[in-house]
This record gives structure tokens, C-alpha cells and sequence, in this order.
């Protein structure tokens, strides 16, 4: 129990004696059983992206494009993509022997549907981005043209099956697509056919036998288990009724224990897309937050790497600034905001602050996240800022973001692989509007800030945009308009003898096609 | 002084005065005499108890001193219990009273009014309360006093009937004495002694309460009781059992204190029981 911290550090080296004994030839056959928590609303991913949904029904559907753990786009429904030289056409070749699970060929007037028509109508995240597409249009069966109106930077990452799934033409044209009962049976073009769901126990889902990859899927079945306590989660992992517990399905406390199971293997990779980036909301409104030396104060009053150890059992990594550096134009060089209690007592002392005690709002998420809060409670204690701790709960933490009602609180969000669309919304002074916890609830306004974004999404090519995010970087890290605590990782805990388990930048959204079990 | 003299020969009643006397001087002076915050992270996190002299009971999940919180929670929890009875004594006393000495339709109101509270179960009528006031520590007394007057006010209501016809009441009526000098000066000095043994038992139910609350996380934030210790390391209670078993242990051994002396007290002030023990 005492070595705790080692256990862990350990547990974090385990992945690489995993690889090794990969070495071996797959084998086909056997069943997987997986949690899946909590029990997703729906499996039609083209309506419902809650990350349950996207975790099973990511092994049935399929996008255009698979991203590996940098990111880089590989084939999957398309067999291969080019574009124009200035980045505004985009040709994406098709491969000819797909099938949906009903037996239906796969072509590219699905893809056209699908983006065009349903994607549009269902899924909002994607249908901001495609305000930059001109039009779709499918030259020939296996052949579909992206026609965008100015290069958007982001274009090549959005083709994700969470992101861009592709649904059957033939089931859903003309129909209402949320009240289709066919959302029952999903259909489509992934490893796993859906067999059976037991509401309030289990998902069933057998090997697809047409499957347009050579040799693949290796499982015969996959059994993802709906398990609502997370003690009775550990506890079938323990006893070996269930295999895999993806990442966040039990406590943190928890993981150095499993982790230290004979057989068990543990990885944090697999979450590279969504990139989870945990910051503290510091409300630049009111003083005395509104002076930046205030904020920069609490950036070096933070023991950030004390409480990535004790809270987070060691994973995670610590936020220098804005971007995660698990994705692209992280800026290597940005300066950092070390614990330093000395230096935010000189900041204080030089903005003459006045002791004026702030509020101190924890994220109604669990344990970890209250013990977080006071951890920095008593960080910022110790530089002198005396601090209310409000409590509150879900709906309360909501609202009171929401309407600005707040000093200091936390919050994570996901980073979806590329700036313009899971970064930038946090800071351009646009996002500004009272009524959601997930914009610009900071009030942080620069008009710099503001261009470079703007220029950076649709800059062209990739280089220019590293230099734009570069500079947004720098501007953002001098300011502190937030203050970054973590580049979360959610560790996935599985037995052993299940191999090559993560091999996307999804991670068990996708797993299961490439997945074996040793036998 | 009697009260006392009576007490000191019950040995179980006065090993609980005694560890409550204990108890209450650690409430006043430990936090001057042990300065560490219990917020304090003063070592790395999972120390066990013994491990280092300097933290004799080891350090919790974020490298807290467990002995820091148990000296700073005693302090929180005795408070909590006291006040909390001295609030509900408050409204339960005169309401009792008031209902018991004039009884009629006055009683029957009151009584009907106190049913409203009896009628929820008092647990989860404190936690409504505390959720829709914000948890602190104001909000939590009020509610636990607030669940906890009822039987107050029906055992002062059942005294005042007994005793409202005595002969000594109907004297004082005759005399032509105010009810109000009745109320305070005739009747209810002679019901005294069992609101004393129900509020020494009160005041137990309160710190479990309080605990209990802080248990669920419904405690204040901004103070570190046991209550709250316990809920915080329920769920790493099989890497670290410490971390549950010391402010266990304290709450235990107070609630047990309490009890003593309210059963020590309850055989000292009642004559018949009393009067047995020494037979």
C-alpha cells in the first residue's frame, strides 16, 4: 500500500511487456466481454454521439477514415484521398467491395446521403464544420467530390465514425430518420453486426463473415456488459467475467489495484482524437481575477504534478498551455508555469492585491475532482488567496457557469483532434454568451487572439497554420486567460491475453476489428 | 450537586463523563495545541498510522494528517450536537408546553403540526433541507434541529398533562398567578430532568446526523469533520483502512459517551431507578 506512486508507475510501464509478447500470430476465435458505461441511450451513431453510443456502435458503423495515435488519416471505406493543390477539392476513392449487414452494396451515393442529408440534419458538431463545404457530389459509384469554399484546416480530421459515420441510403432516404425503428437494428458497414440488446444488461454484436477487410475481424463476439456500480465493475474485471474496462468505467483509486492483478495490462493510449484537456475557469471579469498577474499567480501557486500523482495515480500529463500536445501544432516551446509559491507571492505583491477572498467552485464529477479542488484550495491558501469553496451539484455546476455566477471552477473538454475545432471555442470572444458551460464562459476577449484563429482555420497548408497557432499559443499562455491543470488520460485496464487492442486514435470506439484473443 | 454525587457512583456514567470531558477539551484547545491544518498536504499521500512519528495516524488520500482531521473535527461535531439540540429544545420545549397546558384545540393544532414533522422519515427530511440551502454549517444545524424537536415537543406535551392538574398547579392557579409564570415557574422545572436525559442523548443523535450528512458529501466544504473523513476514504477503504477506522473509532466512542452519561444521568434524576440501584 505504501508504494502506491511506484505501483503506479509501474502499472504505466506494463504496456510495453504487452507489446512484446505481440509478437505472436493472431488467432480467430473467442468471445470478448466489455463494459460499457452507462448504458448508451441508442446505437444509431449517425443521431446519438454520447460516448457510449460512439463506444459500441463505432465497431458497427463505419466513417471514411480511421486516424492512427498521431492522427494521420489511413483507410477504411476509403481506400485512398487526394486534394487540390490550394486544399479546396477533395477526391476520395472508394473501395468496391463493401457491403452494409444487410447484404446491400456500400457506394458513394451512401456517402453523399450520409453527410449531405442525414449528417446534416442529425449531428451539430459536423454541420458547423460543413458550413465550409460547397457541395458533395459522387462522379461515379466509387468516387465522391468534397468541394469546400475556402481551405479549412480541419477538413482531413473530421471523417472519424463518431464524427462522420456512414448510414444505408436504402433504410433511411425519405423517412424520419429519429423515429426510422430501423435505429433499433442498426446496419452497417463495420466488423460486428448487431445481434441482440438485453436493456439494462448486455449488448450483443457477432463477426461480420463479409467483412472488407482480408482476415479480419479475429473475434466471434463481442458482449458489451451494462454494469451501473462501479465497485461491481472492478469486481467482474477481478473475477475475470469481464475483459476489458475502457478508460474512465471505474474509480482512479481503483486502477493501481486491477492494474496490479496477474494478467492484467493497462494502456492510456487510445484517447489521442478527443485529446481531454482539463483546465481551471478563472472568471476574467470580476476583480480580482481580472488582473493577469493575478491569474499568472495562480498558475505558479498550483502543484500541478502533486495532484496528477496523488489524484490521478501518476496518468495524465501537465497542460503547458491551450492544445494538447497528444495532437497537431502543440508549440514545444512554450515557457512553463512551474510551482513556484514564491513567484505567484511576488505577483501578488506587485498587483497590490488585496486579500480579497474568491470563490471556489469544485466539478460535481466524483471524488477525484472534489479532492482537486482541494488540493488548490489549500495551493492558493499558501500563497496568501483565501478561497469560498461552494458546493454544488450537476445542474447547479451548469447553471452557475452558465450565467457567470462563479470565480474559480473547473472543467474539461475535448479537443477533437485539431484547434479550430475543440480549442479555439474556448477563447474567441464570439463564444461569449451567457447560457452554456462550454463556450467562452471565461469572458477572455483579444482581438489578436480573435484573428489568429480565425486565420488559422482556414489557412493553407499545414505550416502556415502551425505558425498562426504558434503565435496564439505565446498570447494565450502570457495572458492565462484559463488556467490549464492536465491533458487527462483515462487509462483502459484489460486481461492480457486480449492483443492489439488500441490501435486507433479512438481507442475502443474502434477496437474490436483489428482485436485478438489468444487461445 | 447531588445529580453529580449520584453520577460519580455510577462507574459506566462516569467513565462517559469522563471521556466527554476529554472530547470537549480537545473541541477547545487541540486545534491551538496541534497547529497542522487538516488541509494541510504535509507528506506524500497513504502513509499508514506509525509510519513516521510526526504522523502517528497517517496521511489520507492527499497526504493529510489524519490526527490533524480527528483534533479539528471534534471540534465541528460537538458543536454541531449541541447547538443543534440547544435549537431544537428551543421550538420543542414551548411548543410542548404551550400544547400540554392548555390542551383543547390549541393542543390538537400544535400536535397536528408536529405530526407533519414525525410523518417524514427525519433523514431524509435533513437532507432536503441542507440540498436546498447550500451545505454549510449554519444550514446543517438548523436542519438537524429542525428533525429532531418533535419528540421533544410530545414528552414536554405528556409531562405538562400529567402534571397541569396537580394540586400544586391548581394552588398556583387559585393564587392567581399568570399562566406564563405557571408554565415556567410551576411545571416545568419538575419535568426538567427527563429533557435533560433526552437531550444528552440528543445531542448523540445530532453528531451521527451531522456525520452522516458530511458521509454523503452533504457536509460544509469548508470544514473538515469526521463525517465527511469517513465518506472521502469509504471508497479506498481496501488499500487504506485507516483512513475510515480512526474517525470511525471517534465518533463511536463519543456517541457511546453520550449514551453513558444520558442512561447515568436518566437513573440519577429518575427516583425510582435510582432508588434501586442502591437497594
Amino acid at each position: 500500500m505504501k508504494k502506491l506512486l511506484l505501483q503506479a508507475a509501474l502499472a504505466a510501464a506494463l504496456p510495453l511487456s504487452c507489446i512484446n509478447v505481440q509478437a505472436a500470430e493472431p488467432t480467430d476465435g473467442g468471445t470478448l466481454n466489455v463494459v460499457v458505461q452507462p448504458e448508451p441511450p441508442s446505437l444509431m451513431i449517425g443521431i446519438y454521439s454520447n460516448a457510449p453510443t460512439q463506444q459500441v456502435a463505432g465497431n458497427i458503423y463505419e466513417g471514411l477514415l480511421r486516424y492512427d495515435k498521431n492522427l494521420e488519416p489511413q483507410p477504411l471505406l476509403a481506400k485512398s484521398w487526394e486534394s487540390s493543390e490550394d486544399g479546396t477539392t477533395w477526391t476520395f476513392h472508394l473501395k468496391e467491395n463493401v457491403t452494409w449487414h444487410d447484404g446491400k452494396p456500400f457506394t458513394s451515393a451512401d456517402v453523399v446521403f450520409s453527410v449531405d442529408k442525414f449528417l446534416r440534419e442529425t449531428n451539430s458538431r459536423l454541420r458547423q464544420s460543413l458550413e465550409y463545404v460547397d457541395s458533395i457530389t459522387a462522379p461515379d459509384d466509387y468516387t465522391v467530390v468534397f468541394q469546400l469554399k475556402e481551405p479549412f484546416g480541419p477538413f482531413i480530421g473530421l471523417f472519424e465514425t463518431g464524427t462522420m459515420p456512414m448510414v444505408p441510403k436504402h433504410i433511411y432516404e425519405g423517412t424520419d430518420y429519429k423515429t426510422n425503428p430501423a435505429n433499433h437494428t442498426p446496419i452497417g458497414t463495420g466488423p460486428f453486426k448487431f445481434d441482440e440488446w438485453q436493456k439494462g444488461s448486455y449488448i450483443h454484436a457477432v463477426r461480420n463473415e463479409n467483412y472488407h477487410q482480408e482476415g479480419l475481424p479475429h473475434l466471434d463476439e463481442i458482449y458489451w456488459h451494462v454494469i451501473p456500480d462501479a465497485a461491481s465493475r472492478s469486481v467482474a474485471y477481478e473475477t475475470g467475467k469481464i475483459d476489458v474496462l475502457p478508460g474512465g468505467s471505474v474509480e482512479n483509486f481503483d486502477i493501481p489495484r486491477l492494474t496490479g492483478l496477474e494478467n492484467s495490462c493497462v494502456t492510456s493510449e487510445g484517447w489521442e482524437y478527443f485529446s481531454p484537456h482539463a483546465w481551471l475557469w478563472i472568471n476574467n471579469r470580476n476583480y480580482p481575477m481580472s488582473d493577469k498577474r493575478f491569474r499568472q499567480a495562480i498558475m505558479y501557486a498550483m502543484d500541478r504534478e502533486f495532484a496528477k500523482n496523488a489524484l490521478w495515480n501518476g496518468y495524465g500529463k501537465i497542460a503547458k498551455g491551450p492544445i494538447s500536445s497528444k495532437t497537431k501544432f502543440f508549440d514545444e516551446d512554450l515557457p512553463d508555469y512551474e510551482y513556484n509559491p514564491e513567484k505567484a507571492k511576488e505577483l501578488l505583491e506587485e498587483m497590490g492585491y488585496d486579500g480579497t477572498p474568491v470563490r471556489l467552485m469544485p466539478m460535481p464529477y466524483g471524488e477525484t475532482w472534489q479532492r482537486w479542488a482541494e488540493a488548490i484550495r489549500q495551493n492558493l491558501s499558501e500563497v496568501g488567496i483565501e478561497t469560498d469553496m461552494v458546493a454544488t451539484d450537476v445542474a447547479g455546476w451548469n447553471q452557475k457557469l452558465s450565467d457567470w455566477d462563479y470565480d474559480l471552477s473547473f472543467s474539461y473538454l475535448y479537443q477533437y483532434g485539431d484547434p479550430a475545432l475543440g480549442v479555439s471555442r474556448s477563447y474567441i470572444s464570439d463564444n461569449i454568451a451567457k447560457g452554456s458551460p462550454w463556450n467562452n464562459v471565461e469572458g477572455y476577449a483579444n482581438e489578436k487572439v480573435d484573428q489568429l484563429f480565425d486565420e488559422a482555420a482556414t489557412a493553407f497548408p499545414d505550416s502556415k497554420r502551425a505558425e498562426l497557432y504558434k503565435q496564439v499559443q505565446q498570447q494565450l499562455v502570457e495572458d492565462v486567460p484559463v488556467g490549464w491543470l492536465l491533458e487527462l488520460e483515462f487509462p483502459t485496464i484489460y486481461n492480457c491475453k486480449v492483443h492489439n487492442l488500441i490501435d486507433s486514435a479512438i481507442g475502443v470506439n474502434d477496437a474490436f476489428g483489428t482485436a485478438w484473443i489468444e487461445q | 450537586m447531588s445529580i453529580l454525587r449520584k453520577l460519580s457512583t455510577n462507574k459506566v456514567a462516569l467513565f462517559g463523563l469522563i471521556v466527554l470531558v476529554f472530547l470537549v477539551l480537545v473541541a477547545i484547545f487541540g486545534p491551538y495545541l496541534y497547529e497542522t491544518s487538516p488541509w494541510k498536504m504535509v507528506n506524500r499521500p497513504f502513509m499508514p498510522p506509525m509510519e513516521n512519528t510526526d504522523l502517528m495516524l497517517g496521511t489520507d488520500t492527499m497526504g493529510r494528517d489524519v490526527l490533524a482531521g480527528l483534533v479539528y473535527g471534534a471540534r465541528i461535531s460537538l458543536l454541531v450536537g449541541l447547538i443543534s439540540t440547544l435549537i431544537a429544545l428551543l421550538i420543542g420545549v414551548p411548543l410542548g408546553a404551550t400544547a400540554g397546558y392548555f390542551g383543547g384545540w390549541i393542543d390538537e393544532a400544535l400536535m397536528r403540526f408536529t405530526e407533519i414533522f414525525q410523518t417524514v422519515p427525519s433523514f431524509a427530511l435533513a437532507i432536503v433541507i441542507v440540498a436546498i440551502f447550500e451545505p454549510s454549517v449554519y444550514s446543517i444545524t438548523i436542519a438537524i434541529a429542525l428533525v429532531s424537536w418533535p419528540p421533544v415537543a410530545r414528552l414536554v406535551r405528556g409531562e405538562f398533562l400529567a402534571l397541569r392538574n396537580q394540586e400544586y398547579v391548581l394552588a398556583a392557579r387559585l393564587n392567581g398567578q399568570t399562566n406564563r409564570n405557571i408554565i415556567l415557574r410551576e411545571i416545568l422545572p419538575n419535568t426538567l430532568s427527563p429533557i435533560i436525559v433526552m437531550a444528552s442523548l440528543m445531542v448523540a443523535t445530532a453528531i451521527l446526523l451531522e456525520s452522516a450528512l458530511s458521509f454523503l458529501g452533504l457536509g460544509d466544504p469548508e470544514i473538515m469533520s469526521w463525517g465527511y473523513m469517513i465518506g472521502a476514504a469509504r471508497t479506498v477503504i481496501r488499500q487504506a483502512w485507516w483512513l475510515s477506522f480512526f474517525p470511525g473509532v471517534a465518533i463511536a466512542i463519543t456517541v457511546l459517551a453520550l449514551n453513558l452519561v444520558g442512561e447515568g444521568l436518566n437513573e440519577a434524576l429518575n427516583p425510582k431507578l435510582s432508588g434501586k440501584r442502591e437497594s
